[in-house]
């Protein structure tokens, strides 16, 4: 998996995804890029699904682990552009009712300062 | 390379493009399972697969060379309490992508996890009959 991160309005860190995140490909790298800008006291992150190709439950795991990180810290994490598949990952397991989901970056970025 | 032999094995098979991905990712499911939790990611340990279409119905069995589990305790991952846990989803999904998903702790150790999904519907095996 590709990760880069850039910064929107209002620091808004914005993680873009590019590639698969199941077991032992993407999973652990996307915990250990959450964690990094949490250390860096960015708290609000932005994670654009638009390109992410497959995910598992690995996957689905990791990025639990990363809402409930970024939240215990006082911060919040939401996620952009759902492909359909991992949308109905998401629901099937109800974690959709747990994300913020957009499909608009400029107002997922805004949402941030409400 | 299983999912591609999978992929090869029900290329036959008019599914919708969406029912061959869930096939897949319940695959890629049923083998992370064996290697994370069956053999405990222990490297000297083996996974042992084999796939097969029998009267129309894929079956896919994976077994594991580790100590075995109870399915049954595994925490409901809908349930409130769990449902921010890390783990824990992955029979969940091939429960949810299959049409059977069966248990057996083998005699000389290790779980055999056999998932079982129909490719005819009603109206198929009609046509397919005539």
């Amino acid at each position: 998996m590709k990760t880069s991160v850039r910064e929107g309005k209002g620091g808004v860190q914005i993680l873009d995804l590019k590639g698969k995140i199941t077991i032992g490909s993407g999973d652990v790298q996307l915990r250990e890029t959450i964690n990094k800008l949490v250390d860096e006291g960015k708290k609000n992150i932005l994670i654009n699904m638009q390109d992410v190709t497959t995910i598992d439950s690995s996957g689905i795991g990791e990025l639990v682990g990363c809402y409930t990180s970024v939240t215990n810290k006082g911060g919040k994490l939401k996620l952009l552009h759902l492909p359909p598949k991992i949308n109905d990952v998401l629901t099937v397991t109800q974690l959709i009712t747990v994300f913020d989901v957009y499909e608009s970056e400029s107002e997922a970025v805004a949402s941030f300062a409400a | 390379m299983a999912q591609h032999l999978c992929a090869k094995l029900i290329a036959g098979y008019d599914l919708p493009d969406e029912t061959k991905h869930w096939i897949l990712m319940a695959l890629r499911e049923a083998l992370a399972n064996a290697i994370k939790h069956g053999n405990a990611q222990d490297l000297g340990k083996r996974v042992h697969l084999e796939m097969e279409v029998r009267d129309d119905t894929l079956h896919i069995r994976v077994r594991d060379e580790g100590t075995g589990f109870d399915p049954s305790a595994v925490a409901d991952p809908l349930a409130p309490e769990n449902r921010l846990k890390t783990s824990g989803r992955g029979i969940f999904y091939m429960k949810t992508f299959m049409d059977d998903v069966a248990f057996r702790q083998m005699d000389g150790g290790g779980m055999e996890i056999v998932l079982s999904k129909k490719l005819l519907g009603p109206k198929q095996k009609e046509e397919k009959g005539r």
